[in-house]
């Protein structure tokens, strides 16, 4: 039991550094990212070849995961800098199933569909499973306590005042002089910089990764965990991920009320809960549970 | 080159049927002014309202497609007047994640009372034609022609019916078509009635060459998009186009990627066109 709950917080730490990730893109700089997937797998198969095909010790292979992921931000917000919002949200959901059918085909490099096992995790093989689970949870808890701290500075900041006024009103932003293009790049490579960090952390901890856990499911848990805790509030985005993770759990608990229900019913089932909270909190309370305020001006 | 017009015929074929969902996204932008992911699960909806109807009980192909078209517009329908009319006050993309939220909540639906195994169509078996070393089985034929006639209606009631032209009008000036008597809610609805149908429909089409599961809608949502932004978004003659640019593009590419990339075309497509010409071939600007 002990394991399992540090394994959900475990999770949930991954959850909160995606919501964090997402945030700083779509809470601070209002631009839509719908392929998040496609961020979190990269970095989740950065990291897994790094350390396993090159075997390169997990703290590199962290660092190569946040370079891979936020260059392929840059890249591809540098591609999309002109587009409306409504093309951006399509071109970012090709590119989260682009990068799946890389992963599911290149089979000489990600071993196709049948995934990647055997990913390190930090000192697997001197602990056992219990300690493990509560040595990665630690450090996952302290990843996102740094990931809030960090972009938590950055919103407060000058740079963090100027992304909320290019989402606000980009024509403006541009006009009081602010570098509007070279910010956007900026503030999406970071964000995606922080997504491919959560697909690192989730390779080293489950110690397996495969296509189809990238599906783009998880970009609506994430936009349910930003949009229930708060879009554009950092301590919303880690509530948030922490809801959606009791969500998930617990409707894993209610399963078993219904009787000869199939396993894929169950989890058709947890499906169709996620999908309608998501859309029943975006209709009640569209700012989220804790609204986003901006920083107080320094009294003189 | 043997291969080649192999190729294209079959690229003109799935062009053709890929047209009829991209009609049904690219008319929604245009009139409701968002993209609405949620085509992928009405797609799906679509193909196992068709498959329900050919195999439960026992219709060909066509009155089947007829079932698609209704369940999927009528799901397509009230999902939008529940979950998504009352988000688009917000914004363009907040309906667009709504609009994905609701395809995993259509899309569940549809796996919690099929399961997740393959289905396929109850067709009749025939020979596959050949025309000059290019082979066609007489199904793709009966698929054109049925997406040929699907379309023909389409670009009719467009042009000649007074719902048509309201709804070209509402996707022109929304403001100046309610100053002309025209109510922008019932035209929003009727599109999306139509759309979702036509969706639906499209997505049967698709799956009558092979076979149907949950994700069968989402396996298309790629060359859609791709069809309607290369068309130019909100431009129906523009996803006509571009599904046949789309269709042809995804076949050829066979000569040089393998297989399994076919789908990938169409984002490059879709990231091209951006690139060099943001509205498309008949579209719109994109910024």
């Amino acid at each position: 039991m002990l394991s399992y709950l540090l394994a959900t917080l475990t999770f949930a730490g991954v959850y909160a550094l995606l919501a964090l990730g997402l945030n700083v893109i779509w809470g601070m700089a209002g631009m839509i990212n719908l392929g998040l997937a496609g961020f979190f797998a990269l970095g989740a198969y950065a990291s897994a070849l790094a350390t396993v095909a090159l075997g390169l010790p997990i703290a590199l292979g962290i660092v190569i995961a946040i370079a891979a992921a936020a260059l392929a931000g840059a890249l591809l917000s540098r591609l999309t800098l002109n587009l409306r919002g409504d093309y951006l949200a399509i071109v970012t959901l090709g590119f989260g199933e682009v990068i799946r059918l890389i992963a599911a085909n290149e089979i000489w490099l990600t071993n196709g569909s049948d995934g990647i096992p055997g990913i390190p995790g930090p000192f697997r093989g001197a602990l056992t499973p219990l300690q493990f689970n509560a040595l990665s949870c630690g450090l996952l808890l302290l990843a996102v306590a740094l990931a809030w701290f960090l972009t938590e500075r950055l919103r407060r900041s000058p740079y963090g005042r100027a992304l909320r006024a290019i989402r606000d009103d980009e024509t403006a932003a541009a006009v009081a002089g602010k570098p509007v293009r070279l910010y956007k790049v900026q503030a999406f490579a970071i964000g995606a910089g922080l997504l491919g960090l959560a697909g690192a952390a989730y390779a080293h901890f489950t110690s397996y990764v495969a296509p189809d856990i990238f599906r783009p499911l998880l970009t609506i848990y994430i936009f349910l965990a930003l949009t229930a805790g708060g879009t554009g509030n950092t301590s919303g985005a880690v509530l948030g991920a922490f809801l959606v993770i009791v969500i998930l759990e617990g409707s894993r608990f209610i399963e078993p009320m219904f009787h000869g229900m199939s396993g894929a019913q169950g989890a058709a089932l947890r499906e169709i809960i996620i999908g309608s909270v998501l859309i029943f909190v975006m209709r009640i309370r569209p700012e989220g549970l804790l609204a986003e305020r901006p920083p107080k001006p320094v009294e003189p | 080159m043997e291969l080649l017009p192999q190729l294209l015929v079959n690229g003109i074929i799935s062009g053709t049927l890929l047209a009829i969902p991209a009609i049904g996204f690219t008319a929604i932008f245009a009139v409701l002014r968002f993209p609405n992911f949620s085509v992928a699960s009405h797609a799906t909806i679509g193909a196992f309202a068709g498959y329900a109807a050919n195999v439960w009980l026992g219709l060909p192909a066509a009155p089947a497609l007829i079932a698609a078209f209704l369940v999927a517009a009528l799901v397509g329908l009230a999902s939008d007047e529940i979950a998504l009319k009352p988000l688009r006050p917000y914004g363009a993309l907040t309906a667009a994640i709504a609009s994905i939220a609701l395809t995993i909540v259509l899309e569940n639906m549809v796996r919690f009372g099929f399961g997740n195994e393959l289905r396929g169509y109850d067709l009749p078996l025939v020979r596959d034609w050949r025309i000059a070393g290019v082979r066609v089985g007489p199904q793709q034929v009966q698929n054109l022609v049925l997406a040929l006639i699907i379309m023909a209606a389409v670009f009719a009631a467009l042009k000649f019916t007074r719902i048509g032209k309201a709804m070209r009008a509402v996707a022109d000036n929304p403001t100046l078509a309610e100053l002309k008597g025209i109510d922008p809610v019932r035209v929003g609805r009727l599109t999306v009635f139509i759309a979702m149908g036509l969706v639906g429909a499209g997505g049967m089409l698709l799956g009558l060459g092979t076979s149907i599961d949950p994700l069968t809608g989402f396996r298309f949502i790629l060359p859609i998009f791709a069809a309607a932004v290369v068309g130019g978004l909100g431009s129906i003659p523009g996803a006509a186009l571009g599904a046949m640019v789309v269709g042809i593009g995804e076949e050829l590419s066979v000569l040089v990627l393998s297989p399994s990339y076919k789908s990938a075309v169409g984002f490059v497509a879709i990231v091209l066109v951006l690139a060099f010409r943001p509205r498309g071939l008949l579209g719109e600007r994109a910024y």
